[in-house]
């Protein structure tokens, strides 16, 4: 089962700043536990919305609202992606992390196509992978 | 929390803990049984304080101390009622043992003792299936039962397997170390046979109902990764996850609606895992940074590197997979590496010749029943339209199948080609 852990920004991570050292090196550490066992597949941090933009949709109109964005608790400021056995399994690694003062992170199961189970019949599942095709084509 | 809930959060924690603890405690009994048996303790501890307590702040502490408290008793109790001198002589050594201060404080150390415990438990005094049954159980987490589904025998089949394989172990009087320089190339063969061995499985199930078995490959990728941590200069240790991950890539592009095989030829490669396709990359460039020598594991991930690399099959450089299989023949002289080099040829240069080669493989004693062999000359003989020929071909090589999805798609393209 894969995961993404997300994790919101701050104040401090919208000014730009980097964390402590302190801070860093417990992610560091953190880090490599989740590498020596083989459960962390991607992560990353993300750079202040005032480097990031937003795209509206509306009808057929689009756009563009250059950051930063309000809201940094509702931001996110950084992800893993994570393989692990169960739901259980991964909210054991998360709470390993080396966060305080209140702050909350996300987890999130990534879908596969197992998820779909039975209500991606084997007709719905083709006709899915045909529209894929058809986009695939229209590239 | 409910009672199971907090059991499956007791399953996370062990699988998350089990080969550390395990290891930690092969390192002080000397023992890799009595460890397991001591772990196992611990475990049945947990399960009956934790749905009370709650799960404790540092698990493996807590693990790790209810293990030594457990095996303190049983041995105190063992030494008085037991007469055996020798026995109790060693029994007090494993006592004294367990009664030291806790030794396991550096994490740094813990991790060298589970690379001690991949070379013990993938020793080469022990069978291929007993190396793979006891890897899983001592390094991957997974119990008994799972395992026994998993390679679709008996509990009672792979318990005795385990126990046997524990006791060969102590028997041979197996040390509880990473092998020396002289000795390490060929005791890293073993390992990384093993946990190819039950990625294969996965991959392209032997036997059974299902064609692909997409658990087992996710245990052998994360023995590969966590291998891959403990000894990240070793080329061969990379090439083998990094083909494991641009293999498993393609996974969800292998099977198709109703569970049938699909083909690399016939793969939907926008279903190809793009994360995995890049982590196998990354990894074969590593495994090609720290070679001299291409090894047979970075060989086959270069291989399977041009297939990741390829937008459809016709793009792919099949003249490039050609030069790779000649190194990996060269370096294996194995009959199945002449056959899958016989395929890339036939992509190449043309059917012909990709026929010439299997041809000359016909008589090779390791290939005389293996269903490829005529499965791959059945596809070329279906290129060249000789096609009553591949129809012998392809229903000969159904005979030979044993995974039910796979004869089922060789009857099905055999009865494609006409009567």
């Amino acid at each position: 089962m894969r995961f993404m852990v997300l994790v919101p920004g701050s104040p401090e991570s919208e000014a730009g700043e980097m964390p402590s050292k302190e801070i860093l090196e417990a992610m560091t550490k953190y880090n490599e536990e989740l590498v020596k066992a083989g459960v962390m597949l991607a992560g990353e941090g993300l750079h202040p919305t005032s480097k990031g933009a937003k795209v509206r949709f509306e009808g057929n109109e689009r756009t563009v609202i250059d950051g930063p964005f309000t809201e940094a608790k509702e931001l996110v400021a950084g992800y893993w992606v994570w393989e692990c056995a169960s739901r259980e399994e991964a909210i054991e690694w998360l709470k390993r992390a080396p966060f305080d003062g209140g702050v909350e992170i996300e987890l999130r199961q990534i879908f596969e196509a197992d998820d779909f189970g039975e209500q991606l019949t084997p007709e719905l599942r083709e006709a899915n992978e045909r529209l894929r095709e058809q986009a695939a084509a229209q590239n | 929390m409910a009672a199971s809930a907090t059991h499956r959060a007791i399953d996370a924690v062990w699988r998350i803990e089990s080969a550390r603890l395990i290891a930690g405690l092969t390192r002080i009994v000397r023992d890799v049984s009595v460890a397991e048996d001591l772990g196992q303790d611990a475990l049945v501890a947990a399960l009956e304080r934790w749905p009370e307590s709650g799960i404790p702040d540092n698990p493996s502490a807590w693990l790790m101390a209810a293990a030594k408290r457990r095996g303190i008793d049983a041995l105190r109790r063992r030494v008085t009622l037991e007469r055996k001198q020798e026995l109790i002589a060693r029994e007090l050594e494993i006592l004294q043992q367990l009664d030291q201060p806790d030794l396991v404080a550096q994490v740094d150390d813990v991790q060298d003792d589970v690379l001690r415990l991949v070379f013990m438990t993938c020793h080469p005094v022990l069978s291929r299936e007993a190396r793979v049954a006891l890897t899983l159980r001592l390094l991957g987490g997974l119990s008994t039962p799972e395992i026994a589904r998993a390679f679709l025998v008996s509990e009672a089949t792979i318990a005795q397997r385990i126990v046997r394989a524990k006791r060969t172990l102590a028997e041979a009087r197996v040390p509880f170390e990473v092998p020396g320089r002289d000795e390490l190339a060929d005791r890293l063969s073993a390992v990384l046979e093993v946990i190819y061995l039950v990625f294969n499985e996965g991959y392209a199930a032997t036997a059974g109902e299902h064609w692909i078995r997409p658990a087992l490959c996710e245990d052998a990728l994360r023995l590969g990764r966590i291998l891959s941590a403990l000894m990240p200069c070793e080329p061969e240790v990379q090439g083998l996850l990094a083909l494991m991950e641009l293999q498993a890539s393609r996974l969800r592009a292998r099977v198709g609606p109703h569970g049938e095989p699909v083909l690399l030829a016939d793969q939907d490669r926008a279903r190809w895992d793009q994360l995995l396709v890049q982590r196998g990359l990354a990894g074969l460039q590593r495994a090609e940074e720290l070679s001299d020598q291409l090894g047979p594991y970075t060989l086959q991930a270069a291989i399977a590197a041009c297939h990741a690399r390829g937008r459809s099959l016709e793009e792919t450089d099949w003249p490039r997979i050609v030069a790779l299989y000649d190194g990996l023949a060269a370096l294996t002289g194995s009959p199945v590496v002449e056959l899958n080099r016989a395929v890339a040829v036939g992509m190449a240069f043309g059917p012909e010749a990709g026929l010439e080669l299997i041809d000359s493989l016909a008589d090779e004693p390791a290939l005389r029943g293996y269903h490829l062999l005529p499965s791959v000359r059945g596809d070329l003989l279906v290129r060249l339209g000789r096609l009553a020929d591949a129809r012998e071909e392809l229903m000969h090589a159904a005979d030979l199948c044993n995974n039910d999805r796979e004869r089922e798609l060789l009857l099905s393209r055999a009865v494609a080609c006409g009567t």
